[in-house]
């Protein structure tokens, strides 16, 4: 494929499909389609939706090394921010529908709770990678930018922890995106130990 | 030229019988006769049988304990409900409700008492009458509902029983079936679910059995054909579809805090100031509002059951 149809096609038909979960909800939420309590459905499902455009941001990688499609790098960074709009959704229906505002209580929960003090964390620790997502920052920072970027393998364990903690007692869904994890981040293991045995050997 | 007219009632493509179906047409009327056959068996059963154990729903009064606040829609009271035995999700009960097989139903009291013994469910509830309670129900997940319950007096029902000097307890079970029920085919809570209380607190007059809800049977969802309400507790407290009964001189093993001690007292009363380790008690959302609103210590009933707990330690006994 050209890259003048991947600009005028495949970006943006990535970006709408990113966009239908939002959609979707936004539509349910107002037309009552959403069950007794739609306030807690939309909370719990945007934040699903932000770990799992993150696990499929953190498969790009994997995936490109396996399939040799190196055209795949190009939506990673798309994927990354919609992670972050997902979250961004996620907290702040936390903040006003759940909480109102009320700080001192958000900070207590922050403090008290481990699934709140884990979830919170991994979102504070986006901010970084989302200000230096720009063309500009990879050039200025360079090397350390990608040490820097490293640090999404930290946030999406405590997103996968935020989520475990949660669960009441089911803990099967929480588990397939631990075992998706634990796949990504091994992936990334066994190539960083084979490229290792190349050069000394 | 051949112009072909199509009129109204030529039949198109689509209503066209399929050829093979057609050929095998004596086979397909006699299949599907047969098929009409079994599925009315259940059909035919469960009309006899839900016949049989009819309770009378009409002139019902509403007992002095009733809130006047908003009700909750029965719409909501019905498609978000916690009942393990009938699927995770809050809505899967209703979804599910079929899986349970409410009739015959027996319940069974035994234990620490004169006269032990087991009923039919109408037998069971005769000695009381039904009432009209619409209570607050305060969920630990920190949501809560305003029921229409039509229930009997708990302590109405298990006096009847003669409990002995020795009944400090009183413990509850749920059917079990796993055959039936889906939930229990998996060990998410060690089966059947169990709740109780101490004597004094199932005597109160605020506990009741419900048997239904606006003025109806129970659906199934919401834990038919009868259940606990305990008004000054979290809901889990309200054992659902109950079928057998004791009376322990010790403090009975619970469902909840079998899982979670730390997270689930046996009192579990509700109490704005003992928040659960993940979350806080402080409010509550009252489904079919958005805006929260303060909980209340003992759901807002401290007039009638403070007394109860007078001397405790609310925070060591949560």
């Amino acid at each position: 494929m050209s890259d003048l149809a991947i600009v005028r096609f495949v970006k943006p038909a990535l970006f709408s499909v990113c966009l239908l979960p939002v959609t979707c909800y936004t539509f349910w939420f107002f037309t009552d389609s959403l069950g007794a309590n739609p306030i807690e459905a939309v909370t719990r499902r945007t934040g699903d939706w932000a770990l799992r455009i993150l696990l499929i941001t953190l498969a790009i990688s994997p995936f490109r090394r396996l399939t040799g499609w190196n055209r795949l790098a190009q939506y990673r960074r798309m994927l990354g921010l919609f992670a972050f709009f997902y979250g961004c959704v996620h907290l702040s229906l936390y903040i006003v529908l759940d909480k109102f505002f009320d700080f001192r209580e958000i900070l207590d929960d922050v403090i008290k709770r481990p699934f709140i003090t884990a979830g919170f964390t991994s979102f504070i620790l986006l901010l970084p990678l989302v200000i230096t997502s720009t063309h500009k920052m990879i050039e200025i920072l360079q090397h350390r930018w990608i040490q820097l970027h490293r640090l999404v393998y930290l946030i999406a364990m405590l997103a996968v922890l935020h989520f475990w903690w949660m669960v009441k007692i089911d803990t099967r869904e929480p588990a397939i995106y631990a075992i998706i994890l634990a796949a990504l981040l091994g992936f990334r293991l066994v190539f960083y130990l084979q490229r290792k045995m190349l050069k000394t050997s | 030229m051949l112009l072909k007219v199509i009129k109204k009632c030529d039949a198109n493509e689509s209503q066209v019988t399929d050829e093979a179906l057609y050929i095998d047409r004596r086979k397909f009327i006699r299949d599907s006769a047969s098929l009409t056959a079994v599925l009315m068996i259940p059909a035919l059963s469960l009309y006899q049988t839900s016949e049989a154990a009819k309770l009378n729903f009409k002139n019902i009064g509403k007992h002095k304990f009733s809130t006047d606040e908003e009700l909750t829609s029965l719409d909501d009271i019905t498609r978000y409900n916690n009942f393990y035995e009938l699927g995770l999700r809050k809505g899967d009960p209703k979804r599910n409700a079929h899986h349970l097989k409410v009739t015959p139903w027996n319940v069974k009291v035994d234990g620490e008492c004169e006269k032990p013994g087991e009923y039919g469910l109408e037998e069971f509830i005769s000695p009381a009458r039904l009432e009209e309670r619409i209570y607050r129900l305060r969920c630990v997940e920190a949501w809560s509902m305003v029921i229409p319950w039509v229930g009997v007096e708990l302590g109405t029902i298990l006096r009847r029983f003669q409990p002995t000097s020795k009944a400090k307890f009183v413990q509850f079970f749920t059917l079990y079936d796993p055959q039936n029920l889906p939930g229990q085919r998996r060990p998410v809570l060690d089966w059947p679910y169990r709740e109780g209380l101490r004597i004094d607190e199932a005597m109160h007059p605020l506990s009741i059995l419900a048997v239904g809800l606006y003025g109806k049977e129970l659906p199934n969802q919401n834990g038919a054909p009868l259940r606990l309400v305990v008004p000054w507790k979290y809901g889990f407290k309200s054992i659902k579809s109950i079928v057998s009964i004791r009376f322990t001189e010790q403090q009975p093993a619970t469902s909840w805090n079998l899982v979670g001690p730390r997270e689930y007292g046996f009192y579990s009363n509700v109490n704005p100031s003992v928040d659960h380790p993940r979350w806080s008690q402080k409010k509550e959302r009252r489904i079919g509002e958005i805006s929260k609103r303060k909980t209340l210590l003992f759901n807002g009933y401290t007039e009638e059951v403070a007394g109860l707990y007078a001397g405790m330690d609310l925070k060591e006994h949560y």
